[in-house]
C-alpha cells in the first residue's frame, strides 16, 4: 500500500512524462504480481464501485476532526476534492509517526508504515469487504485504517474507497511502462489490456501475468490459453482526428472524395459488438462491458456469424433516424430496464467497421476490404449498416453535410479506403477524419459562477449563462435590468429580464479563467454556498451541439454539450441573444429530412 | 490630506470601539491614527512592510525598529518614519500605543491600543504554528492580553495545519541535494520578502552555491543589516556553468517562465507557500515540487493565538472571515468581521505568491 501511495505521489507531483513512466517502471519492477495487477488496474482507469457511502466517510471524518458539518463543507469548497479534504482534516496519525508527510513528499520512508500489507490485500481483505456492512461498522473500520496511514496514504485510501481514483497518467503511458517492464511492444499490451479495467472482473496475478507474457504469447480472447482473459475480448478502438477548413482546399489536402469511404458521424455511444461461441458482448469505448444494458442489441446480433467483431455506434432509433443524444441518456446508467422504457427508447447497433471475421483479425485489411466483408456480415441480420454517403466532389459533400442536423447526425466521417484499422488516436493523421458541422452558437451573459474542482478548485470556472427574455430596446434598457439585479430587486412580471439556460465550464485557457475569476470576485452580488451571483458584465459566445425543448428548464430549452468558445469583450450586454433566437434554432433543427 | 472619512452610522453608539473600519483603513478615532491604511492618511501605524499593509503616501509612519530597513527599502528612504522598540509605549491623544512582535516577517508587529483600561490588539499578519515553530528570521509572536483581538484569517480553515518546519526544510534540502547530484539547478520560488529569507536561513549551504534574485537580494541586505544571519549568496551572472548545476536559486514566483531563467533551462522548480497544502493549487502552479511553508498562522495556530489573548471579542480580517466568525461564535466568543483591502483576496493565485 505504501509503495503504491508513493508511486501515486510521484506521478501526481511530476509534470514530466519520462519521470512518470520511470516511476511506474520502478514500481512494476518490484511489486508482487498480485499488487501489480491491482496497480495496473487503477492506473489504467479502473474504478471499483464505491465501498462506503460518502455520508459515512464524511460523518466519521467530522467526528475525528471535531468539526461540524458546515465547516466540513467550507473546507470541501476550498479543496474541491472529498478524499483530500478528509485526509487534510483528520488529526495527525499517531501510528504513522510525526513524519506523516503531505501527499507530495517524495521521501517519506517506507518504515513509517507500520502496516506492511500490500495493495492487493488492502483491497481484497479490507476495502472490498466494507461494502454492505452496517454504517457503524464501516465507520469504525475506516477510522482504524486511517489511523494506520499517513496523510498520503489516507488520501489514497479515501480515493480507493470512494471509487473516484484518478491519476495523472494516460492509459498509453501505463501501457508503455508495462511494455518496457515486460519487453513487449506497448501496442500489444494495449490489446491485452482491453477490458482489463472492467468493474466486474477482479484483477489477479494470473491476469497480470497474461498482460506481460512474452511477445509470442497468444493474444485474442478466444484462445483459452490466456488464463483469465475473458473470451469477449475487444480490440482497441481507432479514433478519428478533426478536419476543418474550406472544402475547396480538400482535394489538395486529402485527395479526391473517391479515395474515401464516407458515412455519417453519429452522436451515440461508440461500441464494439463481439460475437464468439454463440455469445454476445458489447463494449463501450471506455472499455466498459455494457451488454446487459442493451438486451435488444444482443437480440439484433442473433443472426451474426460467430467469430465476428463489429465497430459501430449505439443509437436510439426513432422515425427512421437517430434520436437526439438526450434520449440515449435515458438508457445510460439505468439498472433496471422496464418493458416500457425498452419500447419507448429503442436502441440499435449501427455498424460501420468490421474487426474480426470467422475468428480472424481483419484489422490489417484495407477499409474497402473490411467494408465489403461488413456488408456481407450484417446482411440478413437486424444489425444496421451505416449507409455510405456519395457525391462527386467535396463541395457537394459539404452541401450534404449541411443537412446533418436534420438527419440527427454530427457531420461526416471520412475513412481512407486503402488504410488498415489503426490503434487509438495515432500521431499519423489522415486515416480517419471527423468532419463535424459547426456548433450552434449564441451570445450569452454570465450570471452565476461556481468554483471548479480538482486542479481548478478555488477558481471560479463553472458558469451559468442567460439570454434576454426579449431583445432590449437599447443599452439603457439593458442597463436598467443590470441595475435592478445589482440592487437585489426581483424582475417585474413580463418585464425584460435575463433567463438562464445553460451551464458551461470548458473552453477557456487558464489565463482567461483567471481573468474571469477576477471579474467574478469584483462583481459578486450574493454568495449561496459555493455559488456566487454576479452583477452581469460579461458576454460569452457559447457553442453547443443541439437544442431541445425541455419543460424541466426555466427557459424551456435544454442544450447539448454547451461550452465557451470565446469571451465577447466587444459585445455590449444588450446585444446578447434572446430566448427567441434560441428557440429559432430548435425549429431549424427540427425540419424534416 | 483629506480628513478621515467615517462610515455612516459611526457615532456615539460605536464610539466605544477603539478601532473601526473606514474606507481608508482601520482607524483609531480616540488616537486619531490609522493602522495599515490602504489610502493616503496623515498618520499611519504600519504592522509590517508587505505591500498590502505598507503603502506609499501617508503623512507620517510609525513602525517597529526592526522594520525600518525593509520599510525604507520598499517605500523609499525619505518617508517620515518614526520607529519604536518592542513594548515601548507612545501616547496619542491619551491613547497608549505599543508594538509587539508578530513573527510574520522582519519587524512585523501587532499593535496594542489602550484607552481607559480597555485594550485592543490589531494583529496584522502573524505566524503561530500548531507544531509550535517560530520564524527564525524575526522576533517570535508574543501573545498580548486584550479585550478585543483583530486577527487575520489567511489560512482560517482546519485543512491548513503546518507540519513541523524542520520536516519541510529537510525536504527542501533533500530535493536540492538530489538535484545537485543529478547535475541540475534547483529553482526555489517564494515571496521575496520574508519567505525567501526564512528559507535561506534554513537551507544547508554545504550542498552547493546559493543564487538569489535581485528582488531577494535587496531584502537580504535589510535583513543582514538588522542582524539576521543569512548564508553567503551570489547573483546569477556571477556563477559559472558547473557551479550552476549544483546551485540553489532563490527567486520570487514572477520569474517562472521569464527570460531571467534563460541561463538555467533545465532546473527543477519548486514553489514554497502555505497554499501548496492543496493538491489543486500545486498542480495549477505546474512546478515539480510544492513545499508547504507559510509565514502565516495555520488553523491550530490561529485558534491558539486567539485563546492566548483571552479576548472576549474577536474581529476577523482578510482570509476566511465568515468561516472564522462562525467558528468563533460557536466557541462562545463575540465575533465579527472587518472588510479590509489586505491580502488582495487571499484565495486567489496572486496571494498564493505571497
Amino acid at each position: 500500500m505504501q509503495a503504491f501511495a508513493d508511486l501515486y505521489a510521484a506521478i501526481d507531483a511530476s509534470t514530466s512524462t519520462q519521470d512518470k513512466v520511470a516511476a511506474m517502471r520502478a514500481y512494476f519492477g518490484q511489486a508482487s504480481a498480485r499488487d501489480a495487477a491491482w496497480a495496473a488496474y487503477f492506473l489504467a482507469g479502473g474504478k471499483p464501485r464505491q465501498t462506503v457511502p460518502t455520508a459515512v466517510l464524511r460523518a466519521q471524518a467530522c467526528r475525528m476532526a471535531g468539526i461540524d458539518d458546515w465547516l466540513f463543507d467550507e473546507c470541501y469548497q476550498a479543496v474541491g476534492d472529498l478524499a483530500e479534504t478528509i485526509a487534510l482534516l483528520l488529526p495527525p496519525s499517531v501510528a504513522a509517526g510525526a513524519g506523516a508527510g503531505a501527499p507530495h513528499d517524495g521521501d517519506a520512508d517506507a518504515d513509517a508504515d507500520p502496516d506492511a500489507l500490500g495493495l492487493a490485500d488492502w483491497i481484497e481483505t479490507r476495502l472490498l469487504p466494507l461494502r454492505g456492512q452496517p454504517p457503524a461498522e464501516q465507520a469504525e473500520r475506516v477510522a482504524a485504517y486511517w489511523a494506520m496511514l499517513d496523510l498520503r496514504g489516507r488520501f489514497l485510501l479515501n480515493k480507493l474507497i470512494g471509487g473516484g481514483f484518478r491519476v495523472g497518467v494516460s492509459k498509453l503511458l501505463v501501457q508503455r511502462a508495462l511494455g518496457e517492464v515486460a519487453g513487449v511492444d506497448a501496442k500489444q499490451i494495449a490489446e491485452r489490456m482491453m477490458g482489463y479495467t472492467d468493474a466486474k472482473t477482479i484483477p489477479t496475478a494470473a491476469r497480470f501475468a497474461a498482460l506481460l507474457a512474452g511477445a509470442d504469447a497468444s493474444q485474442t480472447g478466444d484462445v483459452e490459453g490466456v488464463a483469465a482473459a475473458p473470451s469477449g475480448q475487444p480490440y482497441p478502438f481507432f479514433l478519428a482526428h478533426a478536419l476543418d477548413g474550406d472544402p475547396a482546399g480538400f482535394v489538395e489536402r486529402i485527395g479526391p472524395p473517391a479515395d474515401w469511404l464516407i458515412d455519417w458521424k453519429y452522436d451515440g455511444i461508440r461500441a464494439q459488438l463481439v460475437k464468439r461461441g454463440g455469445q454476445v458482448w458489447l463494449w463501450s469505448r471506455g472499455e466498459e462491458l455494457i451488454t446487459e444494458r442493451f438486451p435488444e442489441v444482443v437480440a439484433q446480433a442473433e443472426g451474426l456469424a460467430d467469430g465476428c467483431v463489429l465497430d459501430g455506434e449505439l443509437l436510439v432509433w426513432q422515425d427512421e433516424r437517430p434520436a437526439p443524444f438526450a434520449k440515449l441518456q435515458q438508457r445510460i446508467g439505468r439498472k433496471t430496464l422496464s418493458a416500457r422504457l425498452l419500447a419507448e427508447v429503442p436502441v440499435v447497433f449501427m455498424a460501420y467497421d468490421l474487426l474480426e471475421w470467422h475468428g480472424a483479425d481483419q484489422r490489417g485489411h484495407t477499409q474497402q476490404e473490411r467494408r465489403t466483408v461488413l456488408e456481407r456480415a450484417v446482411a440478413g441480420t437486424a444489425v444496421q449498416l451505416s449507409p455510405l454517403v456519395e457525391a462527386g466532389d467535396w463541395l457537394a459533400l459539404a452541401e450534404l453535410r449541411r443537412s446533418s442536423r436534420e438527419r440527427g447526425v454530427e457531420g461526416l466521417m471520412l475513412k481512407q479506403r486503402n488504410s488498415p484499422y489503426g490503434s487509438g488516436r495515432t500521431k499519423s493523421t489522415g486515416v480517419w477524419w471527423k468532419w463535424k458541422i459547426e456548433p450552434m452558437t449564441a451570445d450569452a451573459v454570465l450570471v452565476y459562477a461556481q468554483r471548479g474542482h480538482g486542479r481548478r478548485a478555488s477558481v471560479y470556472t463553472d458558469y451559468t449563462f442567460a439570454v434576454w427574455s426579449r431583445a432590449p430596446h437599447d443599452a439603457a434598457e439593458a442597463q436598467a435590468v443590470v441595475d435592478h439585479i445589482a440592487a437585489g430587486q426581483p424582475a417585474e412580471p413580463g418585464a425584460l429580464q435575463l433567463v438562464t439556460f445553460a451551464k458551461a465550464y470548458s473552453g477557456l485557457t487558464d489565463v482567461e479563467f483567471a481573468e474571469v475569476d477576477r471579474v467574478i470576485r469584483a462583481t459578486t452580488r450574493e454568495k449561496f454556498g459555493p455559488v456566487r451571483s454576479v452583477v452581469p458584465s460579461l458576454v460569452f459566445e457559447l457553442g453547443f451541439e443541439g437544442l431541445q425543448q425541455s419543460p424541466r428548464h426555466k427557459s424551456g430549452i435544454a442544450v447539448r454539450f454547451p461550452r465557451m468558445l470565446r469571451i465577447r469583450r466587444d459585445k455590449p450586454l444588450h446585444e446578447a441573444d434572446t430566448l427567441d433566437t434560441l428557440k429559432g434554432l430548435i425549429e431549424g433543427s427540427r425540419q424534416p429530412v | 490630506m483629506r480628513p478621515p472619512s467615517l462610515p455612516p452610522g459611526h457615532g456615539a453608539d460605536r464610539s466605544e470601539d477603539l478601532v473601526v473600519a473606514t474606507p481608508d483603513g482601520l482607524y483609531c478615532r480616540a488616537g486619531d491614527f490609522y493602522i495599515d491604511p490602504w489610502r493616503p492618511v496623515p498618520a499611519a501605524i504600519i504592522t509590517h512592510a508587505h505591500a498590502d499593509h505598507a503603502r506609499v503616501g501617508h503623512g507620517a509612519y510609525l513602525a517597529s525598529h526592526d522594520s525600518a530597513g525593509v520599510l525604507r527599502t520598499r517605500l523609499g528612504a525619505d518617508i517620515a518614519l518614526e520607529t519604536r522598540g518592542w513594548g515601548e509605549v507612545t501616547q496619542r491623544n491619551g491613547v497608549r500605543v505599543s508594538l509587539h512582535p508578530a513573527g510574520h516577517v522582519l519587524g512585523s508587529a501587532q499593535v496594542r491600543i489602550e484607552q481607559s483600561g480597555r485594550v485592543w490588539v490589531v494583529s496584522g499578519d502573524y505566524f503561530v504554528s500548531g507544531a509550535g515553530d517560530t520564524n527564525a528570521t524575526c522576533a517570535p509572536f508574543e501573545p498580548v492580553r486584550c479585550d478585543c483581538f483583530i486577527t487575520e484569517s489567511t489560512f482560517g480553515l482546519p485543512i491548513y495545519r503546518w507540519l513541523p518546519q524542520q520536516a519541510v526544510f529537510d525536504d527542501i534540502n533533500a530535493w536540492w541535494q538530489a538535484n545537485a547530484e543529478a547535475g541540475r539547478a534547483s529553482l526555489l520560488m517564494g515571496y521575496s520578502f520574508g519567505k525567501a529569507q526564512r528559507m535561506l536561513a534554513a537551507v544547508d549551504p554545504a550542498i552547493g552555491p546559493i543564487v538569489v534574485h535581485g528582488a531577494v537580494e535587496n531584502l537580504n541586505t535589510a535583513y543582514r543589516a538588522a542582524g539576521v544571519a543569512l548564508p553567503d549568496t551570489v547573483r546569477l551572472p556571477e556563477l559559472d556553468a558547473p557551479g550552476l548545476k549544483r546551485a540553489l536559486i532563490v527567486a520570487p514566483p514572477s520569474v517562472q517562465g521569464s527570460a531571467w531563467l534563460e541561463r538555467v533551462p533545465h532546473a527543477s522548480d519548486a514553489f514554497a507557500s502555505g497554499w501548496m497544502q492543496l493538491r489543486g493549487t500545486r498542480r495549477r502552479r505546474g512546478v515539480d515540487r510544492g513545499f508547504v511553508l507559510s509565514d502565516h498562522a495555520d488553523w491550530p495556530g490561529l485558534q491558539a493565538a486567539i485563546r492566548a489573548t483571552q479576548a472576549e471579542r474577536v474581529i476577523v480580517t482578510h482570509g476566511y472571515e465568515a468561516t472564522m466568525v462562525r467558528w468563533l461564535q460557536d466557541q462562545g466568543l463575540q465575533a465579527g468581521a472587518f472588510a479590509t483591502e489586505y491580502g488582495d483576496d487571499a484565495l486567489d493565485d496572486a496571494a498564493a505568491a505571497a
